[in-house]
């Protein structure tokens, strides 16, 4: 079992981007990401300066167009549902090669175009350069609840272990002649769904057991981080002072 | 003779559902002693050991941990001297990197940062994964989880470490270097197994329990050595082995 999923999104690398803490790095993400949310759709001038900072920390991280391409692949359908809004948008339309489009729903589909494509390049920045324990130790920094990082863990690190059941029982069941390709043969994997539910149930029951074992009473224990440069912080409030400017400036401009 | 670092008398515990599970248990280990605790499926072997850290308490008779009687006020001190590594290290392991997993243990006994890291580079150290640190335990071999796993329980200096099926999914090679690795630990060891090769050559004595009965008690090879015995609970030396008391 590779566990290849999870860290699929992870680019190796020893960059500054890569070596900043990652704590500052969720910050930093999460502080541009509200500004680019908040910013008027009409302002393209400003999506284009966020698109440009996105590209230059995607560029010092080693990040290739390819690699951003491919993790950004999961943005389609929500691109699908925007290009449909300028054809089923009510109000004043406007003719596009022929088709008569709704200049309401062709500014719906920019804003979501623009702000989910922002985002979710920004989040693949930030997972191509942190671990994903990195990325749990950065949150355990940031104060947020033990319990919430210790559930976010335990799901990352179990997933494996589950998709590994799920791939074994696949395999007997295939090699026992089931064939899933006809939908009335979909049933065995229904049951197999809820076998999985009580198997994974029970697993829990173990590992609480392990864990009470170790001295478990019911509280995650603290766990320590290194200290964060007071540089990386400078840089992170200058970055996200950056974004919030321009999108002020939109809203002066607008 | 100094204090048993395992003393069980008279522990009898049933299941809610009624099942009885151990019946009337007299058991004492010492320090240093290595002992395989063998048994059928079912015998009581995985009950037994949950008593041992106060996971069951006991319904009738009593267990002490180095002198220390466990009830409900002493629970987290048979947990610091007991250490159980259980059969699937994928429920043991379950902090994001290795170091954290064996830290989870001395995290939770109060240790401070320094004292928790001397621990865990011990312990790590111990069964020679220092340099799967800071790994997922996810992306680790059997072997190598269930050295984790191991480490995880040497962190906390138990006086003894239990372990279920040590050797259980393990190929030749890695069962030759985990085998190498608990003989190497100076800690006293109750292995729970149905590998009774491996009993024999790490255990100097051994206890067969069945249907929640300790059935014989004595040295590893006498044990081994009388067919009839272990026939009659269901365990049996690999095809060809034939021992001699």
């Amino acid at each position: 079992m590779s566990g290849s999923h999870v860290h699929a999104l992870y680019l190796h690398g020893d960059t500054q981007v890569h070596r900043a803490a990652p704590q500052v790095k969720i910050v930093a993400a999460f502080g541009c990401l509200l500004a680019i949310v908040a910013t008027p759709r009409e302002a393209i001038w400003a999506f284009a300066l966020y698109a440009v900072a996105v590209a230059i920390v995607a560029g010092i991280a080693g990040i290739t167009p390819r690699f951003a391409a491919r993790r950004m692949v999961v943005e389609i359908p929500f691109l699908i549902l925007a290009a449909l809004l300028p054809i089923f948008g009510s109000g004043p339309t406007t003719e596009v090669l022929g088709i008569d489009l709704s200049i309401a729903g062709m500014w719906d589909a920019w804003n979501i175009v623009a702000k989910a494509t922002l985002g979710l390049a920004i989040a693949v920045v930030l997972s191509a350069t942190t671990e994903v324990t990195d990325m749990l130790a950065g949150l355990d920094g940031l104060r947020v609840p033990a319990i919430v990082t210790a559930i976010a863990g335990f799901m990352i690190r179990y997933i494996d272990v589950i998709t590994g059941d799920w791939s074994r029982m696949r395999v007997a069941m295939a090699s026992r002649g089931h064939d899933a390709r006809w939908f009335t043969q979909l049933g065995p994997y229904a049951r197999t769904v809820g076998v999985m539910f009580v198997r994974t149930f029970e697993r829990g029951e173990r590992v609480y057991l392990a864990m009470a074992s170790r001295g478990y009473t019911g509280v995650m224990p603290p766990s320590t981080q290194p200290a964060t440069p007071a540089g990386q912080w400078i840089v992170v409030a200058s970055m996200i002072t950056v974004a919030w400017v321009i999108c002020a400036t939109a809203w002066v401009l607008s | 003779m100094s204090t048993p670092v395992i003393s069980i008398e008279g522990l009898s515990y049933r299941y809610p559902d009624g099942t009885e599970a151990l019946h009337d248990i007299d058991l004492h280990i010492h320090e240093g002693e290595r002992l395989a605790l063998l048994g059928p499926n079912g015998a009581g072997k995985t009950t037994l050991v949950l008593h041992c850290n106060g996971i069951h308490l006991p319904q009738v008779g009593s267990i002490a941990v180095s002198g220390i009687s466990i009830d409900r006020d002493t629970v987290m001190e048979a947990r610091r001297r007991v250490g159980i590594v259980f059969q699937d290290p994928d429920d043991q392991l379950f902090m994001p990197t290795v170091r954290a997993d064996v830290a989870f243990g001395p995290r939770n006994l109060g240790f401070d940062d320094a004292q928790v890291d001397a621990r865990v580079d011990a312990a790590l150290a111990a069964v020679d994964i220092t340099d799967l640190a800071d790994r997922s335990p996810g992306h680790l071999s059997f072997g190598q989880k269930r050295r984790a796993a191991i480490a995880g329980v040497l962190a906390m200096e138990p006086d003894i470490i239990v372990l279920d099926e040590p050797t259980a999914n393990l190929d030749p090679a890695a069962r030759v270097e985990l085998s190498a690795v608990l003989g190497s630990l100076p800690v006293t060891q109750l292995i729970v197994t149905h590998d009774l090769l491996y009993a024999l050559e790490r255990c100097e004595r051994s206890v067969i329990i069945d249907d929640g009965r300790i059935v014989a008690d004595g040295a590893t090879r006498d044990i081994l050595a009388d067919a009839d015995l272990l026939a009659a609970h269901r365990l049996a030396l690999p095809f060809g082995v034939e021992l001699r008391p």
